[in-house]
């Protein structure tokens, strides 16, 4: 193998792999450290630079980091960052007087931002502090889109959503257009804006296709029109026996509001198994302690109504089979038909993108799924001057994946008005700095606590269920948390390999408690990762090799299970080992003006 | 030195061997040697020596001395018996062990100091005995804990850390054992585990007095140019008679070489050892060749490594003295203390 070029910034980005796999690249250990330090202000704002909206993803966040999370692959559980990251936000105080202050001298540009969700507020974010003039339409009363309309407020409150939101709208250099719905593209460019972003979402639910649907349709609901109904206070009850079909994050909102709104016997269909179901693994759990049953291998066949009165539904029986290349498909198994009683019926069975407000001349192209073709790194569509971000640009994702879209189009857009090329990327923020103290200390805590993941505290389950608004989860306390963050591996405090300091004496190879470092011959790395003193067989994880040693050999490092302990640096005689923390900050829009340092 | 306890978490992976022990659970309390001491390196091959071999660590007492050497018995096999003895004193204490429970797995760990100065009478007799034991000598060449001076085994012209050059002449102690009748003798670098490892294996399957000795470089002493026991040194220097495999009796055999190429030893306790030779006029079964043959080699210059001498058939102390084959704890009061009618037998055989 050829050695590591380590000054790539996606090598050790690579090996923090909570950051790499967050799609708006969050620091995190560089926060959880701040938690841990009692700074929790600082670490707040670390999270606000890259994800916005950290009050509100400590509570949402699909957390695509946990299942990431280092921790989980030498114990039960990843450390539970995204909990840690409301502790930030619930602890911080002010917070204001810390972000970039908004220019009263403008730059003479105007942007739109049509949609007030999470990836059009990252644009204006990004953009306002450099003098744009951000202009944000939304058809709704009050900004957030899919945030405040669909997220449930036991889940989140809304003052965690006005608060968050606030810091983007009140501060200058926004103009809101709230209850302004944009009804034609060609309209608002006609207003003369320097550019467009379309930060709409998949405001669409999916519909259900079958026999009743339509007559009985006074008493079935679309999930995602119905959660609005419900944030916004127009539905404040539902019927006593309540069937969710669907098997997402959408359908485990809708049951859990179900509950709360008077509904007793609420059952959660779906067509999938339960493990192949898109709900994060916590929601379900969440809605199953709530006395919610998830049935599985159901698809719905008929909806039952007297003269348009609802009456129930039919399922019919399927199982999983597999083909040769390992697509599913739901057979029916031939059992007798399901029927199950209800009032009243929730649709989560999908979202779909929709632009009737696009006019298909205004130059922008869509394809064959009826979504804008785009650059996938510059967000920019057909039309140079327009830029799409959040599931507007490529279907449903969440809210994290619409901040990333937000930051990458507010690089796009900011390049484009001072009339460079979208396509020519800032590279990252990239700083290495070593955290050596003294022989055997180091910047960073580096003893590894043994402790299993701490669990949240839960308000009781007969309070919760009285009160939609009263917030489930209570988060951690501050000494909770900080024994939390002990679990935490500081993964990006790097172990930085020295070749020509190394006297081979193997005293790394000996103390390293995960085995994970070798000396031996070079090889190919199929070759190389069978001859390891630890099989490397997590192909997802790079080797770190380093060739001019003296013996000729190289010196292999398998990152996948290391605990960055710092014990190969303190007991190495020469320092050819070093702990260096490695902190990378994804470009903003140009001066950095949301740049954390 | 670190102040932290090394990490409990382990690879997802680790393996486990017969006992169902992994190599982890062979480990001490960290070491508080100098970061790079060769003496951890040699902790970590008797670690991995015992855990191949699937010892169960409370069958083993390791006992050693003074030294930097003699302290590393407090940083493996944690679940082991252990005594450290009075400098240079380690082989009568491990002598009367032997004698009171022969059925424990003895492991002397020394130095050079320990065992080629002060202790080196002991040394000699605890060989010559014929006391069945693995004696490991971590051997750099120099008084470590006292800020380098040379010690017996430092080679003559050999220069210390601040420019002295030594005029003595070294101790061979491996020599010297083959010697003295040990009947399993090897020599050994720390920083090739390779070669290392399995050596302490066959030793530890020895019923015999087994002296291995481990040329280990003091990172802070002894590791400069003009060391002979440096890390660059050693490498440059080490010419290795042959490579060792060690298949316990219920291993099969799988590999082939061609004749000649490999010569098999098969212990006494039904262990084989497989010698891939790398010189073929060294023949590791003949005592007074294989005292020549290293003899000649250290002339020419080279640090001679592997096994060096191994006597299939060894006979041990205890059947020199005829003792009773369980070990005194096992005994009864009747037998260990037979009445006044016996010691009159036995005084009055004497008369």
């Amino acid at each position: 193998m050829k050695p590591t070029d380590i000054s790539s910034p996606d090598y050790f980005h690579k090996v923090i792999d909570c950051q790499w796999a967050c799609p708006a690249h969050t620091p995190v250990p560089e926060y959880i450290r701040l938690i841990a330090a009692g700074r929790y202000a600082d670490a707040y704002m670390v999270n606000w630079h890259s994800n916005v909206f950290p009050g509100v993803l400590g509570r949402t966040c699909d957390r695509p980091c946990e299942p990431a999370c280092r921790r989980g692959r030498v114990e039960e559980e990843p450390v539970a960052i995204c909990r840690l990251k409301r502790v930030a936000a619930d602890n911080k105080g002010e917070v204001s007087g810390r972000m970039p202050p908004i220019p009263q001298q403008k730059n003479g540009k105007r942007i739109a931002c049509v949609g007030a969700g999470p990836a059009s507020l990252t644009v204006a974010r990004d953009l306002a502090p450099l003098g744009y003039e951000v202009h944000v339409f939304d058809e709704q009363a009050k900004a957030g889109g899919f945030i405040r309309q669909q997220i449930p407020r036991f889940r989140l409150p809304e003052e965690v959503i006005d608060e968050e939101c606030g810091y983007i709208l009140d501060r200058g250099g926004v103009v809101s257009h709230q209850n302004r719905r944009v009804d034609s593209l060609k309209a608002l460019l006609a207003e003369g804006y320097d550019a467009v972003f379309v930060g709409s979402g998949a405001p669409r639910g999916r519909e259900l296709d079958v026999p009743g649907r339509r007559e009985a349709a006074a008493n079935i609901h679309l999930g995602i029109d119905w959660l609005a109904s419900v944030s916004f206070g127009h539905v404040k009850s539902i019927g006593k026996r309540v069937i969710v079909l669907g098997g997402g994050n959408t359908a485990m909102d809708c049951c859990r509001s179900a509950r709360r709104l008077g509904g007793e016997d609420v059952k959660v269909v779906v067509r999938s198994g339960f493990e192949e179901m898109k709900a994060s693994p916590w929601e379900k759990e969440d809605a199953m302690n709530e006395g919610i049953p998830i049935l599985n291998y159901l698809v719905p066949k008929e909806v039952l109504h007297d003269n348009g009165r609802l009456r129930g539904m039919v399922f019919e029986k399927v199982a999983a089979q597999y083909d040769a290349k390992g697509r599913r498909s739901l057979v029916p198994t031939g059992e007798p038909d399901v029927t199950i009683e209800c009032d009243d019926v929730l649709v989560a069975i999908g979202q779909e993108n929709a632009f009737p407000w696009i006019e298909r001349d205004a130059g922008i192209e869509f394809d064959r799924w009826g979504l804008p073709k785009l650059d996938a790194d510059t967000l920019q569509s057909t039309l140079p001057n327009v830029f799409f971000g959040g599931d507007a640009a490529f279907g449903p994702k969440n809210i994290i994946w619409a901040v990333a879209h937000g930051h990458q189009a507010a690089v796009s857009i900011d390049l484009f008005c001072r009339g460079e090329d979208v396509r020519n990327r800032p590279p990252p923020d990239v700083t290495l700095a070593s955290q050596k103290m003294g022989i055997h200390e180091w910047a960073y805590d580096n003893a590894i606590s043994l402790d299993l993941r701490y669990k949240v505290p839960h308000l009781p389950a007969e309070k919760a269920l009285r009160d939609i608004t009263a917030e489930v989860e209570l988060g951690y306390d501050r000494e909770v948390a900080y024994l939390e963050t002990q679990r935490c591996l500081n993964c990006d405090v790097q172990t930085v390999f020295t070749a020509k300091l190394c006297i081979e004496c193997d005293a790394c190879v000996d103390i390293c408690p995960t085995d994970c470092i070798t000396f031996t011959e070079n090889g190919e790395e199929d070759d190389l990762r069978t001859r390891l003193k630890a099989p490397a067989v997590n192909l997802y994880q790079d080797l770190y090799v380093q060739d001019g040693l003296k013996t000729g050999r190289v010196m292999v490092k398998d990152e996948d299970v290391c605990l960055h302990c710092g014990m190969c640096a303190e007991r190495c005689p020469t320092g050819a080992w070093d702990m260096q923390k490695f902190l990378l900050e994804t470009a903003k829009p140009k001066a950095h003006a949301c740049h954390s340092r | 030195m670190s102040y932290l306890p090394k990490p409990k978490l382990h690879h997802p992976k680790l393996p486990t061997n017969a006992i169902g022990l992994t190599r982890r659970d062979y480990e001490g309390a960290i070491s508080t040697l100098c970061a790079g001491c060769g003496h951890d390196s040699i902790s970590a091959a008797i670690i991995q020596a015992c855990f191949n071999l699937s010892i169960p660590p409370h069958r083993v007492a390791k006992l050693s001395g003074i030294g930097c050497s003699s302290k590393t018995p407090t940083y493996f096999l944690g679940a082991a018996h252990g005594f450290n003895s009075v400098h240079g004193r380690m082989p009568s204490v491990l002598t009367g062990a032997y004698l009171a429970n022969r059925d424990l797995i003895y492991l002397g760990v020394s130095g050079d100091g320990d065992s080629a100065s002060i202790g080196f009478g002991q040394f000699a007799h605890s060989i010559r005995r014929g006391v069945n034991m693995t004696y490991i000598v971590e051997n750099n060449g120099v008084y470590g804990l006292t800020k380098g001076q040379f010690s017996a085994t430092s080679d003559l012209g050999s220069v210390a850390k601040k420019g002295a050059v030594n005029t003595d002449q070294p101790i061979d102690l491996a020599a010297i054992a083959v010697q003295l009748g040990a009947t399993f003798v090897a020599r050994s670098f720390s920083g090739d585990k390779e070669q290392l490892v399995p050596l302490i294996e066959a030793a530890l399957l020895h019923e015999g007095a087994a002296f291995l000795d481990v040329i280990s470089p003091c990172v802070a002493f002894n590791n400069h140019p003009g060391s002979t026991k440096s890390y660059d040194y050693v490498r440059e220097h080490n010419e290795a008679l042959n490579r060792l495999d060690v298949m316990v009796p219920r291993e099969t055999i799988t590999a082939s070489y061609r004749p000649g190429e490999v010569t098999e030893v098969t212990q006494h306790d039904g262990s084989v050892l497989r010698l891939r030779k790398l010189r073929t006029e060294h023949d590791p079964t003949n005592r007074a060749s294989a005292m020549h043959h290293i003899l000649e080699r250290r002339a020419a210059g080279e640090i001679v490594t592997g096994l060096i001498y191994v006597e299939p058939e060894p006979t041990a102390l205890h059947a020199h003295l005829g003792t009773v084959p369980q070990p005194l704890n096992a005994l009864g009061d009747a037998e260990l203390c037979p009445g006044v009618d016996a010691l009159e037998k036995i005084n009055a055989a004497l008369r």
